[in-house]
């Protein structure tokens, strides 16, 4: 049962002073093709309940399915990205449970005959690389979603009985397993959500799949186990699931290392169980316990023959791949002029291909960083959110930046630009008619404002005609201060200069 | 030859979800190893040249293309519910185990 009180845990400090953590990381992507895996159903997100479904997709008897051509090239395009091995024969199987969100009683997916695998990505953390390796990518099928009623929570327990949706059950999903990943010791946390990161970016780039964790288009299983520190060994793992954003990612390893820590400290063993992540109070609890549910019975799928991709079409799909990552993060840092340090935090924040994509909407590439990283990596943080998810766009980033080169705002406007676009005030420029924000650009009106300052602080004015020439901070400041900031400080500094020498 | 057990019946028994009784297991136990036996009477002619397999079809790559064909409306969908559906959905027993 679901165990509500919160577990002791120990300090992230004191679990690594006395344990090893290794952890192991399944992600579930959907590809983004326009049928499902073994039928015609459309796979659109946000359809009206039971409105995508037919004879194969719901188990009716006698239905047929039929693979998807394009999910076939998807899965070992991603196999191929990961550097893995493709099979040149490998079958479907039918893994065996009861579980309504699976209507024919078994998921169509892959056993020991993987389309991908022993392959591997390098994921960068703080400037070091760590080499993960990849297991296997397979291909099955969604589930459908299931609704709970009568429970307070909307959750499974107590709820006494369930409504389910199965749009989404055979929408095809690639899953991507890593093998385990030891060594990484306090980096844990940030290694498996640069992983995830990263891995999301990759099949961005590829183009198969909308990878929205928030709509569940990707989706993280993490396993991790605590072995004493030093002993090499490989303890009792849990299988953490609903891991569904980056920031859930970090967040879940912690906390296992931590809880699993002071149990083991406590000399409670650890039990190999299911634990589901709770995004709001940042806990995992105990999900079923695993016993007869693991007894799958895979067989090979019968209605489905074997996939054999010939060389000549894996070649032609490797010959369709993207830059890989490395290649790409070089290419974009010559291109940019960044520094690596410049580049690493670009990186980590998340905020590769919004610069990128921001870069392309006009704006300066220096400019791009300054706003991701500076302006609106603070306001994620602030928010607990990511910088992709806060709602501000690249080309939203690239105008504020245009606006500001036109001298229609200056940063100080702009910081307040980017509120009103947090707040939903509309496009960058419907935020600056409506707050007001443009500079005092009327030579007039800041003359005016010029010539107050000058005259409120004649014993400044008096030391810049005598050629200090810095002491003009202390007017522009005043002329600033008096028009709400809203005028350009290099265009007062002229004035003033002009006025006075 | 191959041995199935009365505990190993009553597992599988167990995951299809039927429900058996202590007299049908001694009854259906025995049966199936007779079956077993049966069926591992293959193992005779299968020689070394003869790889196994799950295809009698000599077939592979048989693929559709990613196009979108009409589904069914959902009053078709859910017309054979075992129970009256709610919220356009269908609706099932109360279930224990993960959350979806
Ligand atoms: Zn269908």
């Amino acid at each position: 049962m679901t165990t509500r009180t919160a577990e002791k845990v120990l300090s992230f400090e004191e679990a690594l002073a006395g344990f090893d953590p290794t952890m192991g990381l399944e992600v579930h992507v959907e590809l983004n093709t326009v049928s499902k895996m073994f039928c015609g159903c459309a796979t659109g997100f946000g359809a009206e309940p039971n409105t995508q479904v037919c004879p194969v997709c719901l188990g009716l008897p006698g239905a047929m399915p039929v693979v998807n051509e394009k999910a076939v090239e998807s899965a070992i395009r991603i196999g191929l990205a990961l550097n893995c091995r493709i099979a040149s024969w490998c079958r479907f199987a039918r893994k065996n449970y009861f579980y309504p969100d699976m209507p024919k009683n078994f998921q169509t997916s892959q056993y020991d005959e993987p389309i991908a695998f022993d392959g591997w990505m390098d994921v960068e953390v703080d400037g070091e690389t760590v080499r993960v390796e990849i297991e296997r990518a397979h291909m099955e099928e969604d589930t459908g979603k299931s609704l709970h009623v009568g429970g307070a929570t909307g959750r499974i327990h107590g709820a006494d009985h369930s409504l389910v949706d199965y749009n989404r059950a055979g929408i095809p999903l690639i899953e991507i397993v890593t093998k385990t990943i030891p060594g990484t010791r306090e980096k844990a946390p940030l290694v498996a959500k640069a992983y995830v990161a990263q891995l999301r970016d990759l099949l961005l780039a590829l183009g198969v799949s909308d990878v929205r964790m928030e709509q569940g288009s990707l989706r993280c299983d993490v396993n991790l186990s605590l072995a004493p520190a030093g002993s090499g060994q490989l303890g009792t793992r849990t299988e953490t699931k609903n891991v569904n954003s980056l920031r859930s990612v970090e967040r879940a390893v912690r906390y296992e290392i931590a809880r699993q820590a002071a149990l083991l400290q406590s000399g409670v063993p650890i039990v190999q169980e299911t634990r589901h992540w709770h995004e709001d109070t940042g806990v995992t609890t105990s999900g079923r316990e695993k016993s007869d549910a693991e007894d799958y019975r895979y067989f090979p799928e019968p209605d489905l023959v074997p996939v054999a991709p010939s060389t000549e079409w894996v070649d032609e799909l490797r010959a369709s791949l993207p830059e890989p990552p490395r290649e790409r993060l070089a290419r974009l840092q010559r291109e940019w002029g960044f520094s690596d340090l410049e580049m690493r935090d670009t990186v980590g924040a998340g905020a590769l291909v919004l610069v990128e994509e921001t870069v392309a909407a006009g704006a300066a590439p220096g400019a791009a960083r300054k706003w991701w990283l500076s302006e609106l990596a603070r306001r994620a943080n602030e928010r607990g959110a990511e910088v992709a998810d806060l709602g501000v766009t690249p080309t939203d980033v690239a105008r504020v930046q245009a606006l500001v080169d036109e001298g229609r705002i200056n940063d100080k406007l702009a910081r307040q630009v980017f509120d009103g676009l947090l707040a939903g005030e509309g496009t960058p420029d419907e935020v600056v008619e409506g707050r007001g924000l443009a500079v005092v650009s009327d030579e007039g009106a800041l003359s005016a404002a010029v010539d107050r300052a000058i005259a409120d602080n004649p014993a400044v004015a008096d030391k810049i005609r005598d050629g200090k020439v810095a002491a003009a901070g202390a007017l522009i400041g005043a002329v600033m201060k008096e028009l709400g900031g809203k005028a350009d400080a290099g265009q007062v500094r002229e004035l003033i200069l002009a006025k006075l020498i | 030859m191959p041995e199935i057990t009365r505990a190993e019946v009553a597992h599988l028994a167990d995951l299809a979800r039927i429900d058996l009784s202590d007299t049908e297991l001694d009854h259906l136990a025995p049966q199936l190893v007779v079956i077993l036996e049966a069926i591992a009477s293959i193992n005779d002619v299968a020689a070394d040249d003869v790889p196994p397999t799950s295809h009698p079809l000599p077939l592979t790559n048989v693929f559709r293309a990613d196009v979108v064909r009409p589904s069914l409306t959902a009053q078709e969908a859910l017309s054979g519910a075992p129970v009256e559906p709610e919220q356009q959905r269908f609706s099932v027993p109360r279930i224990l185990g993960e959350e979806a």
